[in-house]
Formats: C-alpha cells, structure tokens, sequence
C-alpha cells in the first residue's frame, strides 16, 4: 500500500453564488488545473508539474470547446441552419461533444467511427441522441474520414459538416478558452505546455496564445512512437492522413511514446493522484516527465484530455489485473 | 491456408496487401509464419516475452483470442484471422 499522505489543504468551499447556466454547453470550459504531486519521478523540486482537468467538461473532455466553436462558426456563418444534419468523422470525444451541444441546440448529429471504438462512447453518443455509422476497424480513424466523405458528397445539401481536421474553428477555440485559462490560472508562470496531437487542434490554439504573451512558453507534443499504437485519440503523424490545422514548425518539441508507458502511467495517476484519466493524458504526462527532468525551474502544464471511466471496456484496463498481480 | 486481415499501419511489411495468407496449427504458429514471410511482423504484435501486445486485439473468426485459447488458439485452413489495434487517430 502507498503511505498516506499528509492532508495539504481543505477542499475549495462553494462559490458564493450558485453557478449555474442557461443550457448545457455554456458550461464548456474553465476547466480546474491540479498540481501533481507524486508522479514527479524524482524530478527537481523548482519544476512545477499541473494537469488541466478536461474532464470536468459536460461532454466529458476537451472535444467540447472545438465543438461547440465549430458549431457556433456554422450557425453564423449561415453554414449551419434549421433542417440541417451535423455529420462528421470522429473516433469518440469529438462525437460525444458534437452529440452533446446538437442536442442541447435542437440539432440531428451523425457520426462516421470505426467500428471498434470503445462500447462506452458507442452508447454515449446514441444516448445524446445521434445516430452512429461504422467504419472498418482495420482502417482506423482514417477510415472513417474517407467513409464520411463518402457519405457527405452523395448528399451535400443535408449535412453541416464541422471537419475537425480542417477547420480553422477548432484551433480557434483553445486560442480564445484553454490558452487564456491556463495563462491566467498559472498567473503567467507557465514555462510549457504539454499536450497529445489528435487533430493538433489543442497543441495549436493554445500554443500560439501562450507564445504571444511570452515567446519562451515551450510548445511540446506528445504522439505515439509508431504507426502500430493503442493510444486511442492520439494520432503518428507520419504515418496518418495530416490535419490542415496542424503546422509542425508552430511545435517546439515532439516526443514519441509507447503505448505501454502511456498504460503505465494511467494506472499510477489512478492510485498515486487519484486522477483516472484516459491513455491520451498518460501519454501526455509521460512526455512532460521527459521535459521535466531536463529542469531545474519551470511550470509545467499537462493536458489531460479527458477522464478513465469510458475506457473501462477497452484493451487499457483488460487484463491490468494481471499486470498488477491481484488477480491470477 | 488461414486468411489473415492486415491493420493499415502493418501493410507497409505487406507491401499494402489488407489480406494475406500464412499457415499454423495455432495462432503462435501463425505469427512465427507471418515473420518468415513478412520479417518484422512478429515484433509489432507480441512483446519481448512472446505475449500479444496490450493493444492489440486478434479475432479468429470473428472470436477475440483472449476468450479461446490465447495464442494456442487452433487453427485450420479456411480460418480466418484479424488483427486489429485498440481504436487508434484523431479523435
């Protein structure tokens, strides 16, 4: 058993005024950071580890804020109206925002994913209320972009499609939310900013708010170290069809992980943090580690795209019993 | 002959094939003879210790593995085998 920690503060009391929020997406964003304080690793005591909680999201991860801004784009834009569908390609979060604010606005939402997508995200996005269309699992999120095209050109009129991968939107929202929250959470202290590419929508946005208050901020990505990977979210650019929204000069750093490292690491933030997040923040955090060591100062921010629980059913947690030996 | 489904990151050791053909009375069998044909295979789908990788899922018949026999799963000509990572790309 890990050795109880002392208690280190009470837990932050009730605002004074209720927060509350017209409609479910309002409440997108504003996100809490936490200081990490024992998956350090050994790491020098002026270095400052955070993970911004995604999570906390009403859709449940980061995936909400380029939704909801696609979506407010389409409907000013007069790309989005009454009688239109949202369709995208998606293998998960980004679905399950797209689900989350068309149904709050009264929107129909279809989704193209593979088919081997895990069972939780299946059942959340129908529970919203969209409907789901496989794609072939051995093609991956790939796959699914093809199919949606597919789909979109036989019947251009009915769709709004946000094109995650495309839409200057996506960026656009973590410049205006996750870059200013986390500079004013840091109070300007942060010195780097750590995040998993998918669409490179996050590592985007947020970095070039964070360059331009100060232009030493340095910009690090996290992405599997191979073709073959099971960071589900995350994608090798190299070997994947490569977002127009992502420019990798705009990147500092970029770290390739194992898949097993970025396991291992989410079974240690469960049981040494108390933070279950998904495969993407342990990746994440095992790249920010990799930064942190080569430190003697600095504040280190980490995203933590989303939390565990909908990964429950998927190849992360089967047989990590085993692995832990507490079971046969 | 055994029909094995490639994941798109693998078919670069197939030159692009999505299916190939191997032989093995057990699905260990079967990953030794893709080596031989496809050098280089065997080291994406099991670890140092033999065991198939976390991440990566094989169907045989549409049955996962890890609910047959593991790797000593049998196989006859006619199968057909998938492998298939965990869900993988932007999300």
């Amino acid at each position: 058993m890990l050795r109880a920690r002392a208690v280190l503060g009470q837990p932050i009391p009730p605002a004074s005024e209720p927060l509350s929020a017209t409609s479910a997406f309002q409440l997108v964003g504003n996100t809490p950071l936490v200081e990490i304080r024992r998956v350090r690793d050994g790491i020098a005591p002026g270095v400052r580890l955070f993970g911004k909680l995604e999570g906390f999201n009403p859709g449940g991860s980061v995936k909400d804020r380029p939704a909801l801004k696609m979506i407010q784009d389409g409907l000013a834009r007069g790309a989005l109206r009454p009688g239109k569908t949202i369709l995208d390609s998606t293998s998960g979060n980004t679905g399950i925002a797209l689900a989350m604010v068309g149904a709050a606005l009264g929107y129909p939402v279809e989704l193209v994913m593979p088919s081997n997508v895990s069972v939780e995200r299946k059942k959340v996005v129908v529970a919203f209320g969209a409907k789901a269309i496989y794609s072939d699992p051995l093609e991956g999120s790939d796959g699914a972009i093809r199919l949606c095209r597919k789909i979109l050109a036989e019947a251009p009129d009915r769709y709004f499609k946000p094109d995650q991968y495309n839409n200057a939107a996506n960026p656009q929202a973590h410049y205006e939310t996750t870059g200013p929250e986390i500079w004013r959470q840091t109070a300007g202290e942060v010195t780097h900013f750590v995040a998993g590419i998918g669409t490179g929508g996050t590592i985007m946005g947020t970095g070039r708010y964070l360059k331009e208050q100060n232009a030493a901020v340095q910009i690090v990505a996290a992405e599997p170290d191979d073709a073959f990977h099971g960071l589900e979210g995350l994608k090798h650019m190299a070997s994947s069809i490569v977002p127009g929204i992502y420019h990798e000069d705009a990147l500092d750093r970029k770290i390739g992980i194992a898949t097993d490292d970025a396991y291992n690491m989410v079974y240690r933030l469960g049981r040494e943090e108390g933070l279950l997040v998904g495969q993407s923040s342990g990746a994440a955090h095992v790249a920010a580690l990799e930064v942190a060591r080569a430190l003697e100062h600095g504040t280190i921010v980490v995203l933590f795209a989303d939390f565990g629980d909908r990964y429950l059913s998927t190849n992360l947690w089967l047989g990590w019993q085993r692995l832990q030996g507490t079971l046969p | 002959m055994v029909q094995v489904k490639i994941p798109t990151p693998l078919r670069k050791y197939t030159a692009g094939a999505g299916s190939v053909e191997a032989q093995g009375a057990t699905v260990t069998a079967l990953v030794d003879d893709l080596e031989r044909r496809y050098p280089g295979m065997k080291a994406r789908l099991c670890d140092e210790s033999g065991q198939v990788r976390r991440f990566v899922n094989i169907f045989v018949n549409g049955e996962d593995i890890r609910f047959l026999k593991h790797l000593d799963t049998p196989l006859k000509a006619g199968d057909e085998l998938s492998i298939v990572p965990a869900i993988a790309g932007g999300r």
